[in-house]
């Protein structure tokens, strides 16, 4: 007995049809191509910006999303860097490919664990929670020297090439380059498919307002752990790659640094929107490269201002301050 | 008389000192109309948290059709079919209102942990999300923000969302508050047209409200039940209009 015209309804139509590709969205790709074709002397830099838009991704799925306010994501990026590194270095495994499975796995694995416990807590205790679970994991990095090299880390680690093919050349980074944005391309796929699924949208309910999600019947807990799980996985992806490319890897891989860089990342893009991401860490690339370079001195406060503009002026980073832009001109130009 | 569809025995809660709720029997009949009233502090909406398992009780029983669910936790009652809606507005401000309602169907159908299809490819939620939309003349509104809807409109919302649970007791917590008077019509309409099989327990000020609507109403004081009977009864029992009703004209 469904009523004919209400699937019909504007509303209705907008829900089927928001998950569907819109037509600027391959642009950043094309970009991103493009970039290998004309900055051939830069790539080293272009695979660590593609290497902070998965890690930033990765958190925009648990804070952005599910509302998760994170300040230790640098736990999951440092727990599957150091599982392919340790695996490496201590000559057990070092294929690309799976190498990236098993980061996933790890930093999947301790993101399950101590989201157990540390989801049960919201706010203030929940950052510092997160702080600590990082912290423990960098101190135990440190510590556990015999393995891990403490703080100087592991150098040169042996990494094959790719598909048994393509070798991993350290003064001309092409293959790996176009390895990061492959696998960056299929994560943010496959978190593009979770963000406009019912579960993506569950998450946002709870972001939302979680008194109402558990008046609804829902397991709020165990959606924010599997989110989380999942987010930690991804960052341990992102790990991965670092290790990978950069055939080292070291404490700074699990620090308070790369927490703070990827969630200011994230709060530049805007958050809570998948391609808040990828503009905030080309932006925030982009500047401090720029700014290390004209002021290598205090190249720092030209970020600090730029984070206390969009702070104070743009909550909702670059891309919502872009809304913002386009909303203003729509409404000027729609007749009264 | 019929089993009841939701019953507390004994309940009470005590906060320290503070006895919110003391010794309350109470039944809810198969497709009830039920009031509860009481003074400000009276405990109203303490014991419809007890009902929904927001508190644990300290004493007590809550049984729904006859099986024991003291113990159960919020989210599985719902699933058992209590729903609630709130004196406060608890909504997803920051989404439309055919996702907020889409949410709640989502959740019944068991869908709403799905990973792969697109939500948007779910016709059946995104329809029945939509009809109940428009039974209760929102689908105006659909597409709206609701922190763009006046506060009247986002009441209706409440109401959307706890009937996209099918329940089969409803407990409404002062549905009206805060509405504009010309705007309130269309919450009492609604509420007047809730389906006929859902047992119904609501708690309101305004007694036009529920003498109008409910076949049966309980009076809370102190925490403890007070007097409960039919409107007239109510209506015209002393005690009751001395601790309550009588208020407004004494003053």
């Amino acid at each position: 007995m469904s009523a004919p015209g209400l699937s019909e309804h504007p509303a209705a139509r907008a829900m089927v049809a928001r998950h569907r590709l819109r037509a600027w969205e391959p642009l950043p790709w094309i970009l991103a191509f493009g970039f290998y074709f004309a900055f051939p002397n830069h790539l080293g830099f272009g695979t660590d910006l593609l290497i902070m838009i998965l890690f930033a991704l990765s958190l925009d799925l648990a804070l952005g999303y599910a509302g998760i306010v994170t300040l230790g994501h640098a736990a999951f990026f440092g727990a599957g860097a150091y599982a392919v590194g340790l695996l490496a270095h201590h000559g057990v495994w070092n294929e690309p490919i799976t190498g990236l499975v098993i980061g996933a796995a790890v930093a999947g694995l301790i993101g399950l664990i101590s989201g157990l416990t540390l989801l049960r807590t919201t706010g203030l205790t929940l950052l510092m929670l997160t702080l600590c679970t990082m912290a423990l994991l960098e101190e135990a990095a440190n510590m556990g020297e015999k393995y891990t090299g403490g703080f100087d880390g592991l150098p040169n680690l042996p990494i094959p090439p790719l598909f048994g093919l393509f070798e991993f050349n350290p003064l001309y980074p092409r293959v790996q380059y176009l390895y990061v944005l492959g696998v960056l391309f299929v994560c943010f796929l496959f978190v593009r498919m979770l963000v406009y699924s019912p579960f993506g949208q569950s998450l946002t309910g709870i972001r939302e307002n979680v008194l109402r999600m558990h008046a609804v019947g829902a397991p709020v807990n165990w959606r924010l752990i599997t989110c989380y799980t999942i987010s930690a996985a991804i960052a341990g992806v992102a790990g991965a790659l670092w290790v990978q490319t950069n055939t080292y890897v070291n404490l700074t891989s699990l620090g308070l640094d790369r927490a703070a860089t990827v969630l200011i990342i994230l709060v530049l893009g805007g958050y809570g929107r998948l391609y808040g991401a990828f503009v905030g860490a080309v932006v925030y690339m982009a500047l401090s490269h720029f700014l290390a370079k004209v002021y290598p001195t205090a190249w720092q406060l030209g970020l600090g201002l730029l984070l206390m503009l969009i702070a104070l002026f743009a909550r909702n980073g670059v891309l919502g301050l872009w809304d913002r832009l386009m909303g203003r001109l729509l409404s000027r130009r729609a007749p009264p | 008389m019929s089993a009841p569809l939701l019953e507390t025995r004994g309940l009470g809660k005590n906060f320290g000192a503070l006895v919110a709720a003391r010794d309350i029997n109470f039944r809810l009949e198969p497709g009830a109309r039920h009031a509860l009233i009481g003074p400000n502090g009276a405990g109203k909406t303490t014991f419809i948290n007890l009902l929904t398992g927001v508190l644990l009780p300290t004493q007590g029983q809550v049984l729904f059709k006859q099986r024991d669910i003291t113990a159960l936790q919020q989210a599985a009652r719902v699933k058992q079919g209590i729903a609630r809606t709130f004196q406060i507005n608890r909504l997803f401000r920051g989404l439309s209102v055919l996702e907020n309602v889409y949410i709640a169907v989502a959740e019944r159908l068991g869908v709403a942990g799905a990973m792969v299809k697109p939500a948007g490819m779910r016709n059946d939620v995104v329809e029945e999300a939509m009809r109940l939309l428009d039974v209760l003349k929102l689908s105006d509104n659909a597409g709206h923000r609701i922190a763009e809807l006046p506060y009247g409109r986002q009441r209706l919302v409440e109401l959307a969302i706890a009937l996209g649970l099918e329940p089969e007791v409803l407990l409404l917590d002062e549905p009206a508050a805060g509405v504009p008077s010309a705007e309130s019509h269309i919450i009492l309409d609604a509420v007047a047209a809730l389906p006929k099989h859902i047992g119904v327990l609501i708690i309101d000020h305004d007694m036009d409200l529920v003498f109008r609507f409910a076949e049966r109403i309980t009076v809370l004081v102190g925490g403890a039940i007070f007097a409960e009977g039919t409107p007239k009864e109510i209506g015209a029992d002393p005690r009751v209009r001395d601790v309550y009703l009588g208020q407004a004209q004494h003053g």
